[in-house]
């Protein structure tokens, strides 16, 4: 599997050694609803595997939408790539989103493209053609055991299926950051085996990853720093 | 839900297209920015009818003049007359210069007093019709010393007066027209507008995924400046045909005359309306992209 996309990425390349994403203080409310995230100071190193953890709706999801530019902090300063995200100018941020791959919870599969069209989105989308992507595309395909549907649609897929199509996306484009919400939670144990061996395999290949997951038992079978947040606040280290 | 065709058969294998395919709402949309087109091709067709309706009556009034003549010195208004055509005939540009008798002035008259009313006793004004040469037709100052130099006491009427009557009746038909087109566009481009404006929020999911992937707003606004373009060409293509099959349809049946003897219609003018798909396309674009890029700007 190529990186693709390079060409685009080049002109917003980190300055080197910088973290990958650096939060300082940074607070977030949706509306004028109390804070969700409250002074988190954060920062992932290149090559760096992470996992974040918490209770339900201690902020996880928000966290990573944060680091994915779904959404805008309320306070503090966000680096993503060596970027100030709030001075860097509309049109440069697709650019960085390009470099980061993202499993969402839900997975946000669309409906309307096959398995394998969903798969090709993001390099569709840096603009590689289909004759340079398609082989790798099928081949991703096959390794999360999704080679004989990648002719499905999403809706006709398993949820479990839904997952595995979801990583795939995320991680066809060989993103500099990998963000995963959950990504283990509807495949059984020897498949979250393998979708983490993924995870680790892409990190050993240069990939900052984070992962939000509830699995503790994941969480400890990969032997990874925890990143953990309770109530708005994030701590290092697993919760006793 | 169906399922897409195999990518093993790489040879006809095509990415699907990012936007979902139509649905109910399309149809609608087709049929609204079809009747426009259809509007605007009407607009069209009248306003070139109109407008050589006027180009023809200007021609008539400027190949002719009239003059009315007063007999003076104990000459008869018939022996005038004669005088004046026959000057009139002698000047350069003049084709025909021919004295009306009394039945044809009492024609001219009916149309105020009616066939009949007109008695016998009853003076009329004798009146000189003049044909000019189309080419190089006679300037009313000749016309004028021509009558001068013959002693004939005489009023010209070169029909200036008719002409710029004729001239702003179609100044006024080529501005309705152009308003009237417009108008046309203005609408279906708020149409375009409007669907833009329910395809982002009906699609959402899509732009929001497309947005997270790293897709730039002019490449989510591409996406929807093509769909409707597309969907206006086509609806563009159908209310250009329905106009032009009813314009060849009054053509037709009509002969020259076309829809009414003021709007004389050709052939030819059917052809002003194959630009109507390109143009409507072109409005559906312009309109699609600027709400798409309006919309997606004010995304974090």
């Amino acid at each position: 599997m190529s990186r693709q996309g390079a060409g685009v990425t080049e002109q917003l390349e980190a300055p080197a050694a910088a973290p990958i994403v650096h939060f300082q203080a940074v607070g977030m409310r949706y509306g004028r609803a109390p804070e969700v995230l409250r002074d988190i100071d954060l920062s992932l190193a290149p090559g760096s595997f992470h996992f974040l953890t918490g209770a339900s709706g201690s902020g996880k999801s928000s966290l990573l939408k944060l680091i994915y530019l779904a959404q805008r902090p309320s306070r503090g300063m966000i680096r993503l790539f060596g970027h100030d995200v709030e001075t860097t100018p509309r049109r440069d941020l697709p650019y960085l989103r390009r470099r980061v791959g993202v499993v969402f919870q839900e997975f946000r599969l669309l409906d309307h493209l096959s398995a394998f069209d969903n798969v090709a989105l993001p390099l569709r989308i840096a603009g590689s053609k289909p004759q340079r992507y398609r082989g790798d595309v099928a081949e991703l395909l096959d390794w999360v055991g999704l080679g004989e549907r990648m002719h499905a649609m999403p809706p006709t897929l398993s949820g479990g299926e839904k997952q595995r199509l979801a990583i795939a996306r995320a991680v066809v484009a060989r993103p500099e950051l990998l963000l995963a919400d959950e990504p283990t939670g509807n495949v059984d144990p020897d498949m979250a085996a393998r979708l983490l061996r993924l995870f680790v395999e892409l990190n050993r290949l240069g990939t900052t990853v984070l992962i939000a997951s509830h699995d503790q038992a994941l969480v400890a079978r990969a032997g990874q720093p925890v990143l953990h947040l309770q109530d708005g606040h994030l701590r290092d280290g697993v919760p006793r | 839900m169906t399922e897409a065709p195999l990518p093993q058969d790489w040879a006809h294998w095509r990415p699907a297209p990012l936007l979902p395919s139509g649905d109910g709402r399309d149809r609608a949309l087709v049929f609204v920015v079809a009747t426009l087109c259809f509007l605007a091709c009407l607009t069209v067709f009248a306003a070139l009818a109109g407008d050589r309706a006027a180009q023809g009556w200007r021609a008539d009034l400027a190949a002719s003049a009239t003059v009315q003549v007063r007999p003076t010195g104990g000459e008869s208004p018939a022996e005038a007359s004669a005088r004046a055509a026959e000057a009139l005939a002698g000047v350069k540009g003049v084709t025909e210069a021919r004295v009306l008798d009394r039945a044809e002035a009492e024609r001219l008259l009916e149309p105020w007093l009616g066939k009949g009313n007109i008695p016998d006793d009853l003076p009329l004004p004798r009146l000189v019709t003049v044909d000019l040469d189309p080419a190089a037709p006679a300037t009313p100052a000749a016309l004028r010393a021509a009558l001068a130099q013959a002693r004939v006491d005489a009023e010209l009427d070169d029909h200036s007066r008719w002409m710029k009557e004729v001239e702003r009746a179609g100044l006024t038909v080529r501005a309705a027209a152009l308003a009237a087109g417009a108008l046309t566009a203005a609408a279906a481009a708020a149409v375009i507008a409007f669907a833009t404006r329910e395809g982002l929020a009906a699609r959402r999911d899509v732009v929001e995924d497309l947005h997270l992937t790293g897709a730039q707003d002019r490449f989510v606004a591409g996406l929807f400046q093509r769909r409707f373009a597309a969907l206006a060409a086509r609806a563009g293509a159908w209310g250009a045909a329905f106009a032009m099959a009813l314009a060849a349809a009054a053509r037709f049946f009509g002969g020259a005359e076309g829809f009414t003897p003021v709007l004389p219609l050709e052939w030819t003018d059917l052809l002003a309306a194959l630009p109507c798909p390109l143009l409507a396309a072109l409005v559906a674009a312009f309109a699609a992209r600027r709400t798409a890029l309006s919309i997606l700007r004010a995304e974090p």
